[in-house]
């Protein structure tokens, strides 16, 4: 069995699954947010449990339009709040104690390595990065789930991508992640569990494997995993608030699909509109002027994301024609890039400080675009309006070459500098 | 079951922004949502179709955000059903979850043109082109989502499964 599978059997009480299987498996935490919780929430009164499966394993996380943007974001960030109170929920994250989800779970330590979650939000995928079984839902099924605490699964065929040889100077997770969706497409690895490895990914740091395993939805994937090694459980030692289970796939498991990917030849990476799969080296868009700039979202609002945007702005101002904007991705991040003086290089440089959002990644609030503007940012999708006017244009980067182009004024990479 | 109406074209990769933007998401009303229905793939979509009518698109319908809007926004605004030549993952199970009839045909979304008038034969997965006299084959439906079909939905199957196990 891939991990991926012995996960899932674990949690289905089985000895044995095999890819297409149904299966109806327990999960460790169920999570949704202030746009897709409030549909799981009338759909679960209408179940009639008496209460949820677990107090302490529903997280609700107002993070989208929050801090709430209008009245009826507010109106629906409310339905969390008092659905929570209700059920005396203990994972409800308030304005100021909340993050961007999926980087306050995992910092947070409330998932951990072998957890199943489920969560209405696409990206749950991201903590495959940390060994766990983890996929988006819709908000009916995490309804059923908060009644039951189990979901049921098609058990998915595993496609394996393996990176090796030295990543190039600047070059992170980000840009494996987009170059491998320009290889596969945005339905690449429909329905399937995207297992990153090879000496490239066992020397990535986490940051880097929770960007990846981010974006696996972007090539349809069902979730993306990492086998869990020496840095996933540095990573967890610390922070995890249940017992971690580490996982480990039987000797030579069945792949649907194997690719190998030299990193030494992948580039400074960048997703043109309107489809994540529209691939370019960043150093080939040097003429497309950008209007703004985006350092942020649960793929790249990370510490070590936002200390790669200061590195390159210190001591340089954003270009006259640009507006830049840069949201540390949980309160932690935040304090930390305060108390490092990151956030001192943007200010300094003109750039604009936020408190945690998703605000701008999904066209919501907080840097939308008008007609015919053109954004750099180090969000996950660049789909025809996902970042304001359906005529704008959002192009994916990691924060090195938004930040590098923030400088430009126009799409270019950290060499063109001197860095 | 029969479901009767006139297509309207979409091509690949239809995402769930394009479905239904974001910026309308501070509602979950599905009369509001089904205002803005396929708004930013087709701008004046909502004030074209008549209920009944269908969606006919090619790959990957559905893809992106796991919003549960999308699919509620396509049945609130009165079509009837979508068939494309595949679904995204996500899309396709809340499609299930919330009653939304879905096909997947690629042959169907290969011939079918705008506004060919087709019929579709829900329990035998037959499609019809009353407009060229043509026929497909649907993909059949897994056995557990005909379940959930058959109990109602995932609501009235978790309902009638909690009371089976007595709580």
């Amino acid at each position: 069995m891939t991990i991926t599978e012995k996960i899932l059997a674990a949690h289905s009480g089985r000895k044995k699954v095999s890819p297409g299987e149904l299966i109806n498996a327990k999960v460790d935490l169920v999570l949704a947010n202030d746009i897709t919780a409030p549909i799981s929430i009338s759909e679960f009164r209408k179940i009639g449990a008496k209460d949820v499966f677990n107090k302490e394993r529903i997280a609700l996380i107002p993070d989208h339009f929050a801090p709430q943007k209008d009245i009826k974001a507010a109106e629906q960030c409310k339905m969390l709040r008092e659905f929570s109170r209700e059920h005396d929920l203990s994972l409800y994250f308030e304005v100021g104690r909340m993050g961007i989800e999926h980087a306050l779970l995992p910092e947070e330590g409330l998932v951990v390595p072998g957890d199943v979650v489920i969560g209405a939000d696409s990206h749950t995928c991201t903590y495959g990065a940390l060994g766990a079984f983890s996929t988006g839902v819709g908000s009916t099924d995490v309804a059923a789930a908060m009644a039951t605490g189990d979901c049921w699964f098609k058990v998915p065929e595993s496609m394996k991508f393996i990176y090796y040889g030295k990543l190039n100077k600047w070059v992170s997770g980000k840009d494996l992640i987009l170059h491998t969706i320009g290889d596969i497409g945005v339905d690449g690895a429909l329905y399937m569990a995207m297992e990153f490895a090879g000496e490239t990914i066992e020397n990535l740091p986490m940051h880097g494997r929770l960007t990846m395993c981010n974006m696996a939805i972007e090539a349809g994937g069902k979730s993306g995993i990492i086998v869990p090694d020496k840095i996933t459980r540095s990573y967890v030692r610390k922070r995890a608030k249940r017992p971690p289970v580490f996982y480990k796939p039987d000797k030579n498991p069945k792949y649907a699909e194997i690719r190998e990917y030299d990193c030494s030849k992948i580039p400074l990476t960048v997703s043109c509109p309107h489809l994540p799969s529209n691939t370019r080296p960043a150093a080939e868009l040097f003429e497309v002027a950008v209007d703004q700039v985006v350092i942020g979202s649960c793929t790249n609002g990370r510490l070590e994301d936002i200390r790669e945007a200061a590195m390159i702005m210190k001591g340089r101002k954003v270009n006259p024609n640009v507006r830049m904007i840069v949201i540390p991705a949980t309160q932690k991040i935040y304090r930390q890039a305060m108390k490092e003086k990151l956030l001192d290089i943007f200010i300094e440089a003109e750039a604009v400080v936020s408190t945690p959002t998703c605000g701008p990644c999904l066209g919501g609030h907080m840097g939308i675009l008008a007609k015919g503007e053109k954004a750099i940012a180090t969000t996950n999708r660049n789909f025809v309006g996902r970042m304001g006017h359906p005529e704008s244009e959002v192009y994916l980067s990691n924060p090195a070459v938004a930040a590098a182009s923030a400088v430009l004024g126009r799409i270019g990479t950290p060499e063109e500098l001197g860095l | 079951m029969l479901i009767r109406g006139k297509v309207w074209r979409f091509g690949n990769d239809i995402d769930t922004d394009a479905i239904i933007p974001a910026r309308y998401l501070n509602t979950h009303d599905p009369k509001e949502l089904a205002k803005h229905v396929m708004e930013d793939a087709d701008r004046d979509f909502s004030g074209k179709i008549k209920a009944g009518d269908l969606i006919v698109a090619g790959k990957n319908f559905g893809c992106g955000s796991s919003r549960e809007h999308a699919p509620i926004a396509i049945k609130a605004s009165g079509i009837h059903a979508v068939i494309a030549k595949s679904f995204a993952r996500i899309f396709y199970r809340n499609a299930f979850n919330i009653g939304l009839a879905i096909f997947e045909s690629p042959e169907a979304s290969e011939k079918i043109k705008e506004a060919d008038e087709i019929e579709i034969d829900a329990d035998k997965g037959v499609i019809k082109n009353l407009t060229t006299q043509e026929e497909y084959t649907a993909n059949p439906i897994p056995s557990f989502m005909q379940q959930l079909i058959d109990a109602g939905g995932l609501i009235e199957w978790t309902k009638q499964k909690l009371i089976a196990h007595g709580s």
